[in-house]
């Protein structure tokens, strides 16, 4: 691999997000992190759904696949488990994530795939103009919504975990020093790392604001958070860890954390494959048929 | 005898398949081909189900309307099966069930029921007036206690009386090849490939037992036919799997669906093959099963995903992703009685036109078909084949009726196929940037290189655009990449082989026209109906050039759905009028007596434009 700058990992087309917009805070820290871990273009596919969000492997110089609305996780994981080398980042908006596509969001926790997803949360659907998203809470009336929304929130560090996502951190797209080092950690995660961003739209979502947001925000690990645990913890002290989980995660209002919820050591579904693929992942399926077929074998049962 | 078939029906769960399957084998051990049939309710356990083996000197891939001997393992197998056993034919039955009435029949539709009562002219008729009809009808009974003669054969043997009845299939099937005069040897040769150990003993004393009993000769005997070794029996659903391996597969998604699971079940099964380390993935639902096998496409593995009518519908969104971004993708498609939910364990041929058209937009898929069971295994490769050299989706049609019916084939007609048509690996890029993953060509495939690629990188997307695969909402941009894309179907058309595209397998002033499972009952037609064409449709999409294979011909297609839905596009195709379109859909197969009616009518020239055909149990 050449000798890669930090600059060229940014492709050449212009991001068309509105001015101010946290996506870009998201994606210069995704850049960061990638070119930080010294990340083979060649050898990283970043996949995304559709909205505003779902842009952001066009402005990356990698392998970038804008797919379906709702559908990035399927995608994702279809590619990396067809090769296991690769580094495999999904990102997509809390529609594209959470609505759509929530059903695909607790089946990615139940498989532990070893790659990063990362959810872009405004609380609207900006790209078709600023409908309620699935994370804007009852009762919360933004400037582009005619009534107040009807519909309740769904926390997503809280459904993360109950849908078995091994690694679960929040992040905040203007504080992109920060993100980058959550994103960084996320990638180094073994298993399914989910990183929730608080992404303000200056657009559309006038309610929670860059400037709602500043003076709420804290750091778990600043306050000595631990979110890791191991392997074979005793179940006492499991149950403390998802105790304090289940309270960071649910804390929004006067303040809100940000960082590490979460990170588990739990074997990953590649790991799992290897019960009835013996020689996964080294043989996987990119690298195409490496033996015939043993036909006159398989056709023994049906032998007359 | 020439042409027999066996049935066996009873409740579902109890075991009738292995009992099909035993008797087939046995008879195939003794140098018959077989092909059988399996009809079933959408129930685990409890509902009727029953299968047809059919016989014969050659191969054989259709089916009779009645049958020469009927098993019945339960009471509701009398009421149901009525009428379908051949007059001179033969009724292996329990005893004991006569007792019951058609209305205590817990399973029974209350139609079926309603309809003995009428004409039997009571509220509740028994059991034993149904006998009575069969004996009318000119069926000999044959009453066969199989339990008590579990019971006996277990004392005798000194096994537990519960463990003797785990054998009542095996009691079933050589009762009926002992009346039949069946020789015993190729039984117990066919029990070896069924069981192990000390189950297999079991089973072989317990066929032994059954065959030291006197019973009395029926008029018609079955004769051993010349085994030769070298033949396999297998499903429809076997044979696809198969064709999959062979055609080099390596990754396949699935959602549980009748009657689309059995594929990727046995894929999952025989992952220890070399060459089969298949990874397997069940997902949550089949959006997710269609663009997990559109994300390992992209890596470069063959991938594949399978399923059945309610789940391609919601596959139409991935597959419109695959051929926007050109991925290489395959979905085998068993269609099943719809709409909906329809009939979920019945075939039908109903989703031609979904294959076709289904999905927003336009892009380039090819569709083809199956006919029988060897077709399954070989279309698989060429589907696996054309999806990697098109870069595009391929819908490989199946339904019902061939993956659950099972077949007896010389093992060389399995054959791995060599095809060309690789995926088109450009060279490696030089220096660092994009490669034109959408690069103008002439034959509208550009050059691909998978994800992972050392040196190289683009982009792909869902929407429209550019050769690297940046968005564009550009004028020339989009016509140019809509041409390209859609210039693929003009180049398969150009470069499948036309034996590929269809067979006239004979031509004839009427000309029957038909696609997918209708294949072997059509060709079995052919030989009581002179002047009677058939050209057998294998390539739906894009659509052969036939027209002048029709110029002056009386059109007939035979199809399972109710709008023949083959006749309309013929027509949409070729500009030639179809003028009967042959049609059943009430999730039965045609049985191979009413097509040739059918075809004799329009033969004589008394048939209508319109032809539904309704028999089936």
């Amino acid at each position: 691999m050449l000798e890669l700058k930090l600059a060229d990992y940014k492709a050449e087309k212009q991001p068309d997000w509105c001015p101010g917009c946290g996506d870009y805070g998201i994606l210069s820290a995704l850049q960061m992190a990638l070119f930080e871990l010294k990340k083979d273009p060649s050898q990283t596919a970043v996949f995304s759904g559709i909205g505003c969000s779902a842009k952001t492997p066009h402005y990356l110089n990698l392998y970038g696949v804008h797919t379906l609305h709702g559908r990035v996780l399927p995608t994702a994981q279809g590619a990396k488990l067809a090769n296991p080398h690769l580094t495999v980042v999904a990102v997509g908006g809390d529609g594209d994530g959470l609505g759509i596509g929530a059903g695909h969001f607790v089946a990615a926790g139940r498989r532990n795939v070893d790659m990063l997803y990362i959810l872009y949360d405004n609380e609207v659907y900006g790209l078709t103009k600023g409908q309620a998203g699935p994370t804007l809470g009852f009762g919360e009336k933004t400037k582009s919504l005619p009534k107040p929304n009807p519909q309740g929130r769904i926390n997503p560090l809280l459904l993360a975990f109950a849908s078995g996502y091994t690694w679960i951190a929040r992040g905040y797209a203007y504080d992109v020093k920060g993100l980058k080092e959550l994103i960084k950690e996320g990638l180094e995660h073994k298993g399914l790392a989910f990183l929730h961003v608080l992404q303000p739209c200056p657009t559309y979502n006038d309610l929670h604001t860059k400037e709602w947001f500043a003076p709420r925000l804290y750091k778990l690990q600043d306050e000595g958070y631990d979110p890791y645990v191991p392997e074979g913890l005793p179940p006492e002290e499991l149950d403390r860890k998802m105790a304090q989980f289940q309270e960071k995660a649910a804390e929004w209002g006067e303040r809100i954390p940000i960082g590490v919820f979460w990170k588990a050591e739990v074997p990953t579904f590649e790991e799992r494959l290897k019960a009835y693929l013996p020689r996964y992942p080294e043989v996987y399926p990119a690298l195409g048929q490496r033996e015939p077929l043993d036909l006159e074998g398989l056709l023994k049962e049906f032998a007359l | 005898m020439d042409d027999f078939t066996w049935r066996v029906g009873g409740p579902q769960g109890g075991g009738i398949e292995t009992a099909a399957t035993l008797f087939a084998r046995a008879v195939g051990k003794g140098g018959w081909w077989v092909a059988t049939k399996r009809e079933y309710h959408s129930n685990i356990m409890g509902r009727h189900s029953y299968l047809d083996v059919r016989l014969s000197r050659k191969p054989v891939e259709a089916f009779r309307e009645r049958v020469e001997m009927l098993v019945a393992l339960d009471g509701e197998t009398l009421a149901r099966h009525l009428d379908q056993v051949r007059p001179g034919g033969a009724l292996l039955y329990d005893p004991k069930v006569l007792d019951l009435t058609v209305h205590k029949l817990p399973m029974l539709d209350h139609r079926v029921a309603d309809a003995l009562s009428e004409r039997f002219g009571k509220l509740d008729p028994s059991l034993k007036d149904l006998l009575q009809a069969y004996v009318e009808a000119g069926v000999q009974p044959l009453p066969y206690p199989f339990e008590e003669v579990a019971d006996r054969i277990g004392a005798e043997l000194g096994v537990p009386s519960l463990q003797a009845r785990r054998t009542l299939n095996t009691i079933a099937v050589a009762a009926s090849l002992h009346f039949l005069g069946f020789p015993l040897e190729p039984l117990l040769e066919a029990l070896a490939l069924q069981f192990r150990g000390k189950v297999l003993e079991l089973n072989q004393e317990v066929a032994k037992a059954v065959y030291r009993e006197e019973v009395p000769k029926l008029p018609f005997q079955l004769h051993l036919n010349g085994y030769e070794p070298g033949r396999v029996y297998l499903t429809g659903a076997q044979a696809a799997a198969l064709g999959k391996l062979a055609g080099g597969l390596r990754f396949q998604t699935y959602y549980p669906i009748s009657p689309a699971t059995d594929e990727s079940t046995y894929l999952e099964a025989h992952t220890a093959f070399q060459g089969a380390d298949v990874a397997v993935v069940q997902t949550e639902d089949e959006i997710a099963a269609v663009t997990m096998a559109v994300g390992a496409a992209l890596t470069g593995a063959k991938a594949a995903t399978a399923t059945s009518g309610p789940g391609f519908s919601l596959m139409a969104e991935g597959m419109g992703f695959a051929g926007m971004i050109e991925a290489p993708l395959v979905v085998t498609l068993y269609q099943r009685g719809g709409p909906s939910t329809g009939l979920p364990t019945r075939t039908e041929q109903g989703d031609l036109m979904f294959a076709l058209r289904g999905g927003h937009g336009e892009y380039p898929r090819l569709v083809l078909a199956s006919g029988d069971i060897l077709d399954a295994f070989l279309d698989a490769q060429k589907a696996l084949a054309w999806a990697w050299r098109y870069q595009t989706v391929v819908v490989h049609l199946v339904d019902k009726f061939l993956a659950s019916m099972a077949q007896s084939l010389p093992k060389e007609a399995l054959r791995v196929l060599q095809l060309d048509g690789e995926r088109r690996l450009a060279p490696r890029q030089e220096g660092f940037g994009p490669y034109e993953r959408y690069a103008p060509s002439e034959d509208g495939i550009s050059p691909f290189i998978p994800i992972g690629t050392p040196g190289g990188f683009y982009w792909m997307t869902s929407d429209e655009h550019d050769l690297v695969g940046h968005i564009t909402e550009d004028i020339p941009l989009r016509e140019y990449q809509m041409e390209k894309r859609m210039q693929k179907l003009k180049t398969a058309q150009e470069e499948i082989l036309l034996e590929d595209q269809y067979t006239l397998y004979r031509d004839g002033e009427v000309l029957v026209l038909g696609w997918g499972t209708v294949k072997g009952t059509l060709l079995e037609a052919l030989d009581h109906l002179p002047g009677v064409g058939y050209l057998h449709l294998r390539l739906l999409w894009p659509f052969p050039k036939i027209a002048h294979l029709l110029e002056g011909k009386r059109l007939v297609t035979v199809e399972h759905n109710y709008s023949g839905q083959l006749a309309d596009l013929v027509q949409q195709e070729t500009l030639k009028r179809v003028h009967h379109r042959v049609v059943k859909y009430n999730g039965r197969p045609f049985t191979l007596d009413e097509v040739v009616e059918a075809l004799k009518k329009v033969l004589a020239k008394e048939a209508p434009e319109r032809l539904v055909l309704r028999k089936g149990v």
